[in-house]
C-alpha cells in the first residue's frame, strides 16, 4: 500500500472528485452502489478463459467516467498501478494450463494464457468500477447508502467515523514516522525497538483522542442515538439508471458481442 | 494476503459476502447491547488508527526487508470480540473502495479472513484459554504469539481454499498451499513480536485499557462462537464445494462425463460427483453460458489432430480471426463513445476535472 | 438570554488515581459577562470547564447554572444552556460535513426539518462560513474549523459560551478575526487561555486558577500588574504590557 502522505492525498483527490457536478454525481447514491455490484458480479461471472466476451463490458468505465467528467487518465494510472496485483494472481496460470484452446492462424494460444489474460480484465474492471463508484459518489454517501439498504446503523456511523478520522491520524501518523525516519541512520533505528513504542504513542494518542470526540458530543446532547437529517429519494431516474444498466450487462453476458460482431463482419465483407 | 476480485467466483463470493454480513449484523446487535454510547467514536478512531498503523514499516533485521502491523489481533485485545470483528471489517471496506485491496465483491472472503478468524475463531479459542484466569505478562506474550502464529495460517489457508473453490487461478491445491503457508508463518511471527512490544506498552502506560476485557468478553462467547463456527464450516463445505463443481471449470464437466467411458473406474467417486452436478447443472441451467453457447461452438471448432479425444473442442473463446476482429471493433467503438460522451458533457461542467494536485 | 449565571461552589474534582484536580474552587459569573480562566498548564482549567455543563461530576461541591443545580436530572436542559467549544476542532468535528456537524445537537435537541435547516444556517452565517455548508470537515483551514466549532455550539442557542484556548493555533490574522467574532456574541462568555493578550482584550474579569484552587479574581488589568502574582502562577504579563522591545515605552498599563 501507498505511504502515508501518499494515501492522504489519494483520500483527498478522491474526495474532490465526488464533489463534482454531473448528472450521475447527482444520482442517488444507492442507485450508483447496487450497478456498480451488479457489474461487478456480471465480471466475475465470466467462464475463466472468457477473454473477448468481457471486453463490451468495459462500456460500463468508459461511459461512466465520460458522463461523470472523471479524469480518465488518473482513474486509468490508478488501475495500472494496481494491476501488477492482478499480474502476480494470474501469473501461475500459464505454468500450470498448457493446453492449447485458441489458434489464430499458426498462433497457439494455451488455456494458461487465456486465464491469465481474463484474470487481467477481471482486475482491471473490478478495479475500475470501485473507483469509479468512490469517485461518483464519495465515501459518506456509499456509507449513507449502505445503511440504507439494510446494513446496521452502528456499523455505518462507525464507518463514517473511521473516515473522518483516517484525515487526523494519517497526518498525525505521518508526522510521527517522519520524525522517527529523521533521526535514524539508514536502516538503524527503523528496527522494532522504536516501531513498537511509536505504534503504542500512537494509539494512547488515539484513544485520548476518541475520549474528547466523546465528550464532545455529550457536550451538544449526544444520547447514544445518531439521527440522520438526510433524505434521500430512489426516484425515476435511479430506476432507470439501474434498470438499464442492469439489462445491458446480462444482455452481454448472455451474448458474445465481439463474436458476433466479427462473425458478421468476415461473413458478410469477404 | 488478500483475496482478489480477479480470482473469485460468484458462487464463493456470494457466500462470504452473505456470512461476513450477517456476522456485521450479529456484531452490530451485540456492541449495541453490550457498550456504552464511548464505544462508537472510540471504534471509528481506532479503524482509522489501524489503517495509518498498517503504513508505518519497521525493518525486519538480517533480511532488508520490511514488516508492518496488521492489528487483526490487536483490536481484539482491545475492544473485545464484537467491536473488533466491525471494526476490521470497516477497515477492510475503506482498503477495498480506495485502494482496491481485494475488491467489493472479496470483501465477504478478507472479512472473514482478517476479521471473523482472529476475532471469533482465534480470540476465544486460543488467546483466552492460554490468558487464563490470572494473566501474567509472560503468559500474556505466549497467548498473543500463539494468536498471531495461528491466525496468520488460518487466514491464508482461507485465501487458498476460496481461490481453490472459486477456480479461476489455475494453480494446484497443494502448490498454492506450500507456497502461502510457510511465508506466514514469517509474517505471523512479525505480527506476534510487534503486537506483543504494543501490548506489553500499553499494558506499561494504561494498564486499564487492557483490564475490561477479558471478563466481558468471555462471559458468554464460547458457546455463541463455537455455534457460528459450526455453522460457518457447514455452509462453506455444502456452499463451497457445491461452488466449486459450478463454477471452476464448468466446461471441464462435459469432458469428465466424456471422460468416463475411457477410464473407467479410476476416479471413480470423483467422476460420480461431477456427473451429478453436470446433470444438475444442466438442469437447472444455472450459468445461462453453460447451456446455449456451448454446443453450438463445440460442434464448430475444428478437432485437434495430435490431441485425439482431448478436449480440443473447448475452443470458445472466439472463433479464431473473428473473435480478434470482433474484440478490435468492440474496442474501438468503445473508445468513440467515450470520446463523443466527453465532448457532448464537458462545457457546462469543467471545474470538476481540474483540481490543483499534480 | 434572559438571565443567565454560572455559579461554582466549592467545587472539588479528584482524579481516579487520586491526585486533585480542583480543591475548593468558588465564583460567580453574571449575565453578559466575560471572564477568563488562567493558569499554568495542569492548574485545572480544562476539568474546571468540563465541570461548567456536567460532562464530568465534582467529587465536592457543587455547580449552578442559571441558579439550578446541576445533577442528572437537570443535565439536559443546562447543557442546552452552556454551549462548548473544545480547544482541538477536529475533536468537536466529527461528522462528514459542515451542516452534518452543526445539524448534530440541534438533532439532538429533537429539532427537525424547517426549523433545524434554519438553525444551521443561522449559525453557519453567524460565524460567516455559510458557503462552508457542504465541505467536509478535513477540507477546512484552521481558522474556518474554528469557526465552524463555535457554530455547531452558537446552532443549539446557548446563553453560554464556554471555550477553550479558542485562539490557539491560528495564525494572527485568523486569530484578529476569530476575537472580533467572539467580541460581538451577546453570550455569557468564559474563556481559558494561554494567549493573555487575548484575555486582556475581550474580558475585563480574568479568574487565575493555581494547583486547583483560586489564586486570584478581579478585574484582568489589576490582575496583570501583579507581577509577584503572575510570577507564582507561572504565568506572564501580555506582549500589549510588556515595554517595546525598541524603545522600552508601553502600550498599556
Amino acid at each position: 500500500m501507498a505511504s502515508l502522505d501518499g494515501a492522504l492525498l489519494d483520500f483527498k483527490r478522491m474526495e474532490r472528485l465526488a464533489d463534482g457536478e454531473s448528472p450521475l454525481h447527482r444520482l442517488e447514491p444507492r442507485a450508483k452502489l447496487l450497478v456498480t455490484l451488479l457489474f461487478m458480479a456480471t465480471v466475475i461471472s465470466y467462464d475463466r478463459y472468457a477473454v473477448t466476451a468481457m471486453i463490451p463490458l468495459f462500456i460500463f468505465p468508459v461511459v461512466m467516467l465520460s458522463l461523470g467528467n472523471l479524469p480518465p487518465a488518473y482513474i486509468a494510472g490508478k488501475i495500472a498501478l494496481l494491476t501488477p496485483f492482478a499480474v502476480a494472481a494470474g501469473f501461475f496460470n500459464p505454468l500450470f494450463d498448457h493446453e492449447v484452446l485458441l489458434r489464430i492462424g499458426s498462433l497457439e494460444i494455451t488455456g494458461g494464457w487465456l486465464s491469465f489474460t481474463s484474470i487481467l480484465l477481471r482486475g482491471m474492471l473490478t478495479i475500475g468500477g470501485g473507483l469509479i463508484l468512490v469517485a461518483l459518489t464519495g465515501f459518506p454517501a456509499i456509507c449513507r447508502a449502505l445503511e440504507q439498504l439494510g446494513a446496521p446503523r452502528l456499523f455505518a456511523v462507525q464507518l463514517l467515523f473511521l473516515y473522518r478520522y483516517l484525515f487526523v491520524l494519517l497526518e498525525e501518523g505521518g508526522t510521527l514516522s517522519r520524525a522517527r525516519e529523521l533521526r535514524s541512520v539508514g536502516k538503524r533505528g527503523l528496527g522494532m525497538r522504536s516501531f513498537a513504542p511509536l505504534i503504542g504513542h500512537l494509539l494512547l494518542r488515539t484513544w485520548r483522542r476518541a475520549e474528547r470526540i466523546h465528550l464532545a458530543m455529550l457536550a451538544r446532547g449526544f444520547t447514544g442515538e445518531f439521527h440522520t437529517t438526510r433524505e434521500s429519494r430512489f426516484g425515476g431516474r435511479e430506476l432507470l439508471f439501474l434498470s438499464g444498466w442492469s439489462t445491458l450487462f446480462i444482455t452481454l453476458r448472455l451474448w458474445n458481442l465481439p463474436r458476433l460482431l466479427g462473425t458478421l463482419v468476415t461473413e458478410f465483407i469477404p | 494476503m488478500h483475496m482478489a476480485d480477479a480470482l473469485l467466483s460468484p458462487a464463493v463470493g456470494g457466500i462470504m459476502w452473505l456470512v461476513s454480513a450477517g456476522t456485521i449484523a450479529y456484531c452490530s446487535h451485540r456492541v449495541r447491547e453490550e457498550s456504552d454510547d464511548r464505544t462508537i467514536p472510540l471504534m471509528g478512531v481506532l479503524g482509522a488508527f489501524i489503517f495509518a498503523a498498517q503504513m508505518i514499516n519497521f525493518s525486519i533485521p538480517a533480511t532488508g526487508s520490511s514488516g508492518h502491523l496488521g492489528g487483526g489481533l490487536l483490536l481484539t485485545i482491545l475492544l473485545g470480540p464484537w467491536a473488533a470483528f466491525l471494526v476490521i471489517s470497516s477497515v477492510l471496506v475503506v482498503q477495498a473502495l480506495f485502494f482496491a485491496d481485494g475488491g467489493l465483491l472479496a470483501l465477504g472472503c478478507n472479512i472473514f479472513n482478517l476479521g471473523f478468524i482472529p476475532a471469533f475463531i482465534v480470540f476465544p479459542l486460543i488467546y483466552l484459554k492460554i490468558l487464563g484466569k490470572e494473566p501474567d505478562r509472560s503468559r500474556r506474550s505466549v497467548a498473543v504469539m500463539v494468536s498471531a502464529l495461528v491466525g496468520l495460517q488460518l487466514g491464508p489457508f482461507s485465501v487458498v481454499l476460496e481461490t481453490w473453490l472459486s477456480g479461476v487461478s489455475a494453480l494446484p491445491f497443494t502448490t498454492f498451499l506450500l507456497l502461502m503457508q510457510p511465508i506466514h508463518l514469517g509474517i505471523g511471527l512479525m505480527e506476534g513480536i510487534v503486537t506483543i512490544a504494543v501490548v506489553t506498552f500499553i499494558h506499561q502506560a494504561r494498564p486499564e485499557l487492557l483490564g475490561i476485557l477479558p471478563k466481558t468478553a468471555s462471559r458468554n462467547s464460547f458457546p455463541l462462537s463455537a455455534l457460528i463456527v459450526t455453522f460457518l464450516a457447514t455452509a462453506l463445505l455444502t456452499g463451497g464445494v457445491l461452488s466449486r463443481f459450478a463454477s471452476r471449470n464448468p466446461d471441464g464437466l462435459e469432458w469428465a462425463i466424456a471422460g468416463v467411458t475411457k477410464e473407467k473406474g479410476v476416479k471413480g467417486p470423483e467422476l460420480g460427483v461431477h456427473g451429478t452436478l453436470a446433470s444438475l447443472q444442466e438442469k437447472t441451467a444455472l450459468l445461462p453460458d453453460y447451456s446455449f453457447s456451448k454446443p453450438a461452438e463445440a460442434k464448430s471448432a475444428p478437432p485437434n489432430p495430435a490431441g485425439g479425444e482431448r478436449k480440443e473442442s473447448r475452443e470458445r473463446v472466439g472463433a479464431g480471426s473473428a473473435g480478434v476482429l470482433g474484440s478490435l471493433l468492440t474496442l474501438a467503438l468503445l473508445f468513440v463513445t467515450g470520446l463523443l460522451l466527453k465532448k457532448r458533457i464537458t462545457p457546462p461542467s469543467c471545474k470538476a476535472s481540474e483540481d490543483g494536485l499534480p | 438570554m434572559s438571565h443567565s449565571s454560572v455559579e461554582v461552589r466549592n467545587l472539588r474534582h479528584l482524579y481516579p488515581d487520586g491526585t486533585v484536580a480542583l480543591g475548593d474552587v468558588s465564583f460567580r459569573i453574571s449575565q453578559g459577562e466575560s471572564v477568563a480562566i488562567i493558569g499554568a498548564n495542569g492548574a485545572g482549567k480544562s476539568t474546571l470547564l468540563l465541570h461548567l455543563n456536567g460532562i464530568l461530576t465534582p467529587t465536592g461541591g457543587e455547580v449552578r447554572i442559571n441558579d439550578l443545580l446541576l445533577t442528572k436530572g437537570t443535565l439536559a436542559t443546562l447543557r442546552r444552556s452552556v454551549g462548548m467549544v473544545f480547544q482541538e476542532p477536529d475533536d468537536q468535528l466529527f461528522m462528514p460535513t459542515v451542516h452534518d456537524d452543526v445539524a448534530f445537537g440541534p438533532l439532538n435537541l429533537g429539532f427537525k426539518g424547517e426549523e433545524l435547516e434554519r438553525r444551521v444556517r443561522d449559525a453557519l452565517e453567524r460565524v460567516g462560513v455559510g458557503h462552508l455548508r457542504e465541505k467536509a470537515p478535513y477540507n477546512l483551514s484552521g481558522g474556518e474549523k474554528k469557526r465552524v466549532a463555535i457554530a455547531t455550539v452558537l446552532a443549539m442557542t446557548p446563553e453560554i459560551l464556554v471555550m477553550d484556548e479558542p485562539t490557539s493555533g491560528l495564525d494572527p490574522h485568523a486569530r484578529r478575526r476569530l476575537m472580533g467574532l467572539i467580541r460581538e456574541f451577546p453570550h455569557t462568555k468564559i474563556f481559558t487561555s494561554h494567549d493573555l493578550d487575548m484575555v486582556l482584550e475581550l474580558c475585563p474579569r480574568t479568574i487565575v486558577l493555581h494547583e486547583g484552587k483560586v489564586a486570584a479574581d478581579g478585574p484582568t488589568l489589576e490582575i496583570f500588574r501583579d507581577d509577584e502574582l503572575l510570577a507564582r502562577c507561572r504565568l506572564e504579563k501580555p506582549f500589549l504590557m510588556q515595554g517595546c522591545p525598541v524603545c522600552g515605552k508601553r502600550k498599556a498599563t
